[in-house]
């Protein structure tokens, strides 16, 4: 019998797989987000990332201090193409409503 | 394997830079990782790549995935059947699933003026010996059953075309160049080039560390602009942002990647089930500042929202989960820039693909290599000259750039 310990269960990403990822040298959360995909389904690292950046911490890859969670992507919650298709004409918004910021 | 190698395989902070190295790409996306790559297969040149951030940071970790040749310019045409034949064996050759999927990509025009289009890329597709076939919107409806054609005056598909997954083909080509001795440097920022001795260029870097190289490629994308304006250097490429989302996951059901030409509109489903879709916005050719923005917009999601109801009715109930931007390196004339720079004869560009680089990165990889190393001239290397817009010769050839 095998024992897996799922920390993304929207993606199925396991423990093993962060491990390894790590293992090749990779050691912050948007890359080990990427390399394994941890955070990228439906509840978009609401349950996972506190998992994530808990391990680093413990491994020493991250200062608990300096840690920052990916970046957060809208919508906050998912919406239906149908809500989103009844939203008012508006133009460019202002620069402040943008996300600005690194990749 | 030893620890080292395979701290190494994906690129590191802390990866040795030589002291002096025969070329220098600045830049660890698609382009500077390939040509990396290709470099180090026909060379045993020291070749160093340098990235900013990590890798997949930019735009080759943002894009939509599609790769396809149906083009309206000959070149483009040939170009990417060129870099669709590479992607067949691509996977097996770097060791990594790229989720390549031919399934095909599916021109619809709604316009009278769209078809005009479509009409005259078929026939310059069957020139060149392209699959593409003009389909009627009944046939369309075979393909995708769940689109509303009643619109849809002609449709083009070419089953040869498909969508990848982009961020495996950054790490496929970082983890082979790696293997075959090239040094990927992440989390490093190029602050300089200057002049040394034999037209050689010394890089200095963020970390106070300086590289000479007898020549240094700029693959730095939407990223290129400023670096050369730092430099002096006035290339008129510039940034633009492009926005982008995806889905929850469906069963596959979705083949093509869809275009709906009159909306500017493109989906289609990945490997891992999710729609990703983008949409022209009505500001996507003002390219002007060098700032790279990389924000994302209510208006984008009513505006797909909008048109993804209407060419696809079942998306109504269907839920985004995210949405990003990435940016665009436009080039005025919509031809790349890939070259020697004017008055900097050993800093080559790579860069201007506005918005379709990635598909070209495998081909063009092997292009940029086979010219760097044995001085091999591909016919678009011509067209993308650098030096074309001081000459003054540059004309759009080109007016199937989509998103």
């Amino acid at each position: 019998m095998t024992t897996r310990t799922f920390v993304c269960r929207c993606e199925d990403v396991t423990l093993r797989e962060i491990e390894h990822a790590i293992e090749l040298g990779l050691g912050s959360v948007e890359e080990l987000k990427r390399y394994t995909g941890l955070g990228t389904g439906p509840c978009q690292g609401k349950e996972c990332m506190s998992t994530l950046v808990q391990l680093l911490v413990d491994r020493e890859l991250v200062a608990a201090e300096d840690v920052q969670p990916f970046t957060a992507r809208p919508p906050a919650e998912p919406v239906t193409f149908g809500a989103l298709a009844t939203g008012a004409d508006e133009p460019e918004g202002p620069a402040s409503e943008h996300e600005r910021g690194g990749p | 394997v030893s620890d080292a190698d395979r701290v190494a395989a994906l690129g590191s902070a802390t990866a040795k830079l030589p002291s002096e190295v025969d070329v220098a790409i600045v830049g660890g996306g698609i382009m500077g990782l390939s040509i990396a790559y290709h470099l180090a297969r026909i060379t045993d040149w020291t070749i160093v790549v340098i990235e900013r951030s990590y890798l997949v940071s930019g735009a080759s970790g943002r894009n939509g995935g599609g790769v396809r040749m149906q083009w309206a310019e000959v070149g483009n045409v040939r170009l990417m059947m060129e870099s669709i034949e590479m992607c067949r064996g691509l996977a097996q050759e770097l060791g990594i699933n790229l989720w390549f999927r031919q399934g095909g990509y599916l021109f619809l025009a709604r316009t009278e003026a769209g078809e005009r289009r479509l009409v005259r890329n078929a026939e310059l597709h069957r020139e060149v010996g392209a699959s593409t076939r003009l389909l009627g919107p009944y046939e369309a409806l075979e393909l995708v059953p769940q689109l509303d054609v009643r619109d849809v005056r002609l449709a083009a598909y070419n089953p040869d075309d498909g969508v990848v997954f982009p961020w495996p083909f950054v790490w496929g080509y970082a983890a082979q160049a790696v293997r075959r001795g090239v040094v990927v440097r992440t989390h490093t920022e190029v602050t300089n080039l200057e002049p040394a001795l034999g037209d050689r260029l010394s890089v200095r870097l963020s970390t106070g560390e300086t590289v000479i190289a007898a020549q240094v490629v700029n693959a730095t994308g939407a990223w290129s602009a400023g670096l050369n304006r730092k430099l002096g250097i006035e290339l008129p490429n510039r940034p633009h942002r492009h926005e982008i989302l995806s889905s929850e996951p469906l069963k596959p059901f979705l083949d093509p990647l869809v275009v709906d030409l009159s909306e500017g509109l493109y989906f289609s489903q990945s490997t891992r089930g999710e729609i990703v879709a983008g949409i022209t916005m009505p500001h996507d050719r003002d390219a002007t500042s060098t700032t790279i923005d990389l924000g994302s917009s209510l208006e984008f999601l009513t505006r797909i929202g909008r048109a993804l109801c209407h060419i696809l009715p079942i998306a109504a109930s269907l839920q985004v989960l995210r949405q990003w931007s990435g940016p665009y390196d436009v080039s005025p004339d919509g031809d790349a820039i890939v070259g020697p720079t004017p008055g900097w004869p050993t800093l080559v560009q790579v860069c201007g693909f506005t918005g379709h680089g990635f598909m070209m990165g495998p081909a063009v990889g092997r292009i940029v290599a086979r010219h760097l190393a044995r001085r091999e001239r591909h016919p678009m290397l011509d067209r993308w000259d650098p030096a074309r817009f001081a000459r003054g010769i540059s004309g759009v050839h080109e007016d199937m750039i989509i998103g």
